[in-house]
């Protein structure tokens, strides 16, 4: 008997392909794709980073969130603040963005983890609510009712020969490419193996010596700079920023339908769920809220049915993997 | 001192909303470890249950409707175990958290379908301006007077149901280990739905309470559902009694906070939960260590 | 007809294979000791016969009815009775509302709180304490007599003896003895095999998963069983 021990299969080799022609096509967007469709592509961009973020905290580390607008409100607020308040260029600001953010979760993190499962996740939630009031006290923020960015300050976002619409729209991409690669890095190191470890069972994960609470904290952190950096990008694109939108419950319940239905746990899983999300979005938006009712109710009979969500189940009927954070054992008879 | 006393009786009474809105989630999460992320959304849909029952009967006052709320929602909640939930229990946290919370964002956006944004309010044919004299300069309302004492009431009925009757003791049995209930005859599938039948016919009370005390919106229920959570975790896990206090603790910190405005009303309330997290992680009142 | 015939029974702990094509047969009223190794398929045989891990249908007649891989719930209600491994007390009850919990199903019998007291006198005066602030012994009279609270017609205890002493073993073993009869019929696994052997009317041997010995309690001898036990 014969076994290697191998990570990915043809099926991963051809992916790596299409998705660097893929992405090479997307970096030259700018250049051949109209004004509409870089603002939706950057909109589409946003949410995969947000729900990969997401899935990579509760999908693999079990810390299920539901304040994940604290950190796209306080990244927002941090860019908005820094540039009204300091003249900081945009584009630095958005740095300091994800610092703040960072800040902002160091002291949270030591609150909310006294908390167990469940009761963490509206934890998390209560905190948002304390944030997003604590920003529509500061009335040089425009209190409750919000602020817009000066025009001059859109227009300084130019980089030589790219305008400001482009220049979003490769920062949304950039953000995307290297959240994905450093969580697909994350996921393939020593630091991963312990992650899906606690993914498929914590108290094992424990018994091997696996600190689970410290590679919680250390994604819980990692997944609050990264949305905060992502926040203070989406609303550098949207220019106004209001406390009641910024801290919006709506920005996590699209991230985990976006998560729930693609499939919790894998890479992939997020992908699809980004093109299923925008593909209803796309034909029920004139419905208003039956949108949600039925986001939601399609996300709760997958959590039922397909609990490893729509990706999860191809690729365990087809034995799929494109982007394998894993190892397999593949074992072949031979004749001696 | 007149204000300030003012202050606290009110925030007490208020409490006793908190307390009943609480004594839902704890009870279902005391016998199955179910955080229903839902519950507050559930809390709002009974107000509004109770709103279409008044137009529909004509009855004067809600409280005559409540019986009737009260046993709807117990079918709500028994169906709702039975077909949804039991299916999302299993050994990882994440399954009913998601399922729940998808229920919330569903019940949420149903309700603004179907009653539009608009603030909605509960008459009580002028009972909800009543009031009575304490004394000492003391007026309170005898709305949040009656919420009072049927928070008192509802907790000592559930804390009665859990440690004198046989249900009861069936409940902490299977919280305690269900494989071991089930060798005792005991049908937890159905045991939960009767324990999610009794929070939803107590959040049906919670709601019906909150809609004659305030106005009342479909996208309340978040709200509702985190001060609810906030009252559990001050009061400490597995205790009713301690829900109340922590409801009263929310409520009287919501009073003071009120003295500066309304945003700081929410603040200082969350700040209380903060606080208490920050120095008693177990709360106020645990459940003694067995 | 016997109560208790099993025939061709597998089952799987998790996905691993603990029994193979099993034949057993308990009659009624009868005292049957089980005994053999760690990993033998002891716990498990116990288990599916008591609906907690699952078993095919016809694997398992109780009664002459076939109730392989019903729920235990059901099956407390027809009369099977298990004293799981650990004792499994409930602990945020007290040891009254422990035995309580035994007469949940509400089956018809001669079982009370009184005889359980009875049995065990030592339970009447801790009633009002918490399960888990007993002994060990007292522990495994609580486990006991919340079975027989169900009025069982079929009682099965699982390594009572663990981690008592021995003349904690001998004072329960002695409660039970009085209880071996027409109404109740007993299986009992038990690690210590001269306490099997001198309780039980028959014994059976597992090794590996399948019958490896079995016989009259009296007629088998030592060398036999050694060999049964750790196979030839």
């Amino acid at each position: 008997m014969d076994f290697q021990v191998e990570r990915g299969g043809r099926a991963s080799k051809n992916a790596a392909i299409t998705l660097l022609i893929v992405l090479s096509a997307l970096t030259a967007g700018p250049y051949w794709l109209n004004a509409g469709h870089q603002s939706v592509l950057m909109e589409i961009f946003y949410f995969l980073a947000l729900a990969q973020l997401w899935n990579l905290m509760a999908g693999f580390a079990g810390v299920v969130s539901l304040g994940q607008q604290a950190f796209v409100g306080i990244g927002g607020y941090t860019l908005f603040a820094a540039i009204a308040w300091w003249g900081i260029p945009p584009l630095v600001a958005l740095a300091l963005a994800g610092i703040v953010g960072l800040l902002v979760a160091l002291p949270v993190v030591h609150m909310v983890f006294r908390l167990q499962g469940a009761y963490l996740a509206i934890g998390t939630w209560v905190v948002a609510e304390v944030l997003g009031l604590g920003v529509s006290q500061i009335e040089s923020l425009g209190a409750g009712s919000g602020m817009s960015l000066p025009i001059e300050v859109a227009d300084s976002i130019e980089i030589a020969f790219i305008d400001r619409d482009g220049v979003l729209y490769l920062g949304a991409l950039f953000l995307l490419v290297t959240g994905n690669l450093c969580a697909y890095g994350l996921l393939r190191s020593r630091f991963g193996l312990a992650l899906t470890a606690i993914r498929d069972n914590e108290s094992a994960a424990a018994a091997s010596g696996v600190d689970c609470k410290r590679v919680k904290l250390v994604v819980y952190l990692a997944t609050a700079l990264g949305t905060s950096l992502l926040g203070a990008l989406i609303y550098l694109t949207k220019f106004r920023i209001s406390p009641a939108a910024a801290f919006d419950i709506n920005w996590t319940s699209y991230i985990i339908f976006i998560v729930v239905i693609g499939g919790v746990g894998t890479l992939e899983g997020p992908i699809v769920g980004t093109i299923v999300f925008f593909l209803l979005r796309e034909y029920l938006a004139d419905t208003g809220t039956w949108y949600l009712v039925i986001l939601g109710l399609l996300s709760v009979a997958i959590m039922l049915k397909w609990p490893a969500g729509i990706w999860g189940s191809i690729a365990k009927r087809f034995d799929l993997k494109l982007f394998p954070t894993g190892r397999r054992l593949r074992v072949s008879d031979r004749e001696l | 001192m007149g204000n300030w006393g003012d202050i606290i009786i009110q925030g007490i009474l208020l409490g006793g909303l908190y307390g009943l809105s609480a004594a839902g989630l704890s009870l279902m999460f005391g016998v199955m470890r179910l955080v229903n992320v839902a519950h507050g959304d559930m809390i709002i849909a009974s107000a509004f249950l109770s709103l279409v029952i008044q137009r529909l009967t004509g009855v004067d006052s809600p409280f005559l409707c409540l019986p009737l709320v009260c046993v709807l929602m117990f079918a709500c909640g028994f169906g709702l175990q039975r077909l949804v939930l039991n299916r999302a229990l299993n050994a990882d946290m994440l399954r009913p958290v998601l399922v729940t919370f998808g229920l919330s964002v569903v019940i949420q956006n149903g309700m603004l379908e179907a009653f539009s944004a608009d603030s909605q309010r509960l008459q009580a044919n002028g009972l909800e301006v009543a009031s009575v004299s304490l004394g000492g300069g003391l007026v309170v309302g005898v709305v949040p007077l009656l919420i009072f004492a049927s928070c008192v009431a509802v907790t000592g009925v559930l804390q009665w149901i859990l440690y004198r009757t046989e249900l009861g003791r069936a409940f902490r049995a299977t919280s305690d280990d269900p494989v071991t209930a089930g060798l005792m005859g005991v049908n937890d599938r159905n045991l939960f739905a009767i324990a999610t039948g009794i929070a939803l016919a107590v959040a049906g009370i919670a709601g019906t309470f909150t809609g004659i005390r305030s106005s009342f919106y479909p996208t309340s229920g978040p709200e509702s559902l985190l001060f609810a959570f906030e009252a559990v975790i001050i009061g400490g896990l597995g205790s009713l009694w301690g829900t109340l206090a922590g409801g009263i603790v929310l409520g009287v910190a919501q009073g003071l906070g009120a003295g500066f405005s309304s945003a700081w009303q929410m603040l200082a309330g969350h700040i209380a939960f903060l606080v208490v997290l920050m120095v008693r992680p177990t709360g106020l009142f645990p459940k003694r260590g067995n | 007809m016997s109560l208790v015939d099993i025939r061709g029974l597998s089952a799987c702990y998790g996905d691993f294979q603990a029994l193979f094509d099993m034949t057993c047969e308990v009659g009624e009223g009868e005292t049957i000791a089980i005994i053999g190794a760690n990993g033998a398929g002891k716990s498990t045989f116990l288990k599916a016969i008591a609906g907690v891990v699952p078993a095919p249908s016809e694997a398992i007649l109780f009664d002459g009815k076939p109730i392989g891989g019903l729920r235990s719930m059901e099956l407390v209600a027809r009369g099977i009775a298990l004293v799981p491994e650990g004792r499994c007390l409930f602990a945020s009850l007290s040891v009254e509302e422990n035995l309580l919990m035994g007469a949940y199903a509400k089956r018809p019998g001669e079982w009370s709180l009184a005889k359980v007291y009875g049995v065990f006198p030592r339970l009447r005066e801790r009633r009002h304490q918490s399960a888990t602030t007993l002994s060990g012994g007292e522990q495994q009279m609580v486990a006991i007599g919340r079975a027989l609270m169900s009025n069982p017609r079929l009682l099965m205890c699982d390594e009572i003896s663990l981690g008592l002493a021995p003349s904690v073993i001998a004072n329960i073993y002695q409660a039970l003895g009085p209880l071996k009869g027409r109404h109740m019929a007993m299986l009992i696994v038990e690690q210590d095999i001269h306490q099997a052997v001198s309780f039980s009317d028959r014994l059976y041997c597992f090794q590996e998963g399948r019958v490896s010995l079995t016989g009259q309690s009296t007629a088998v001898t030592h060398a036999q069983i050694s060999s049964a036990y750790f196979g030839a």
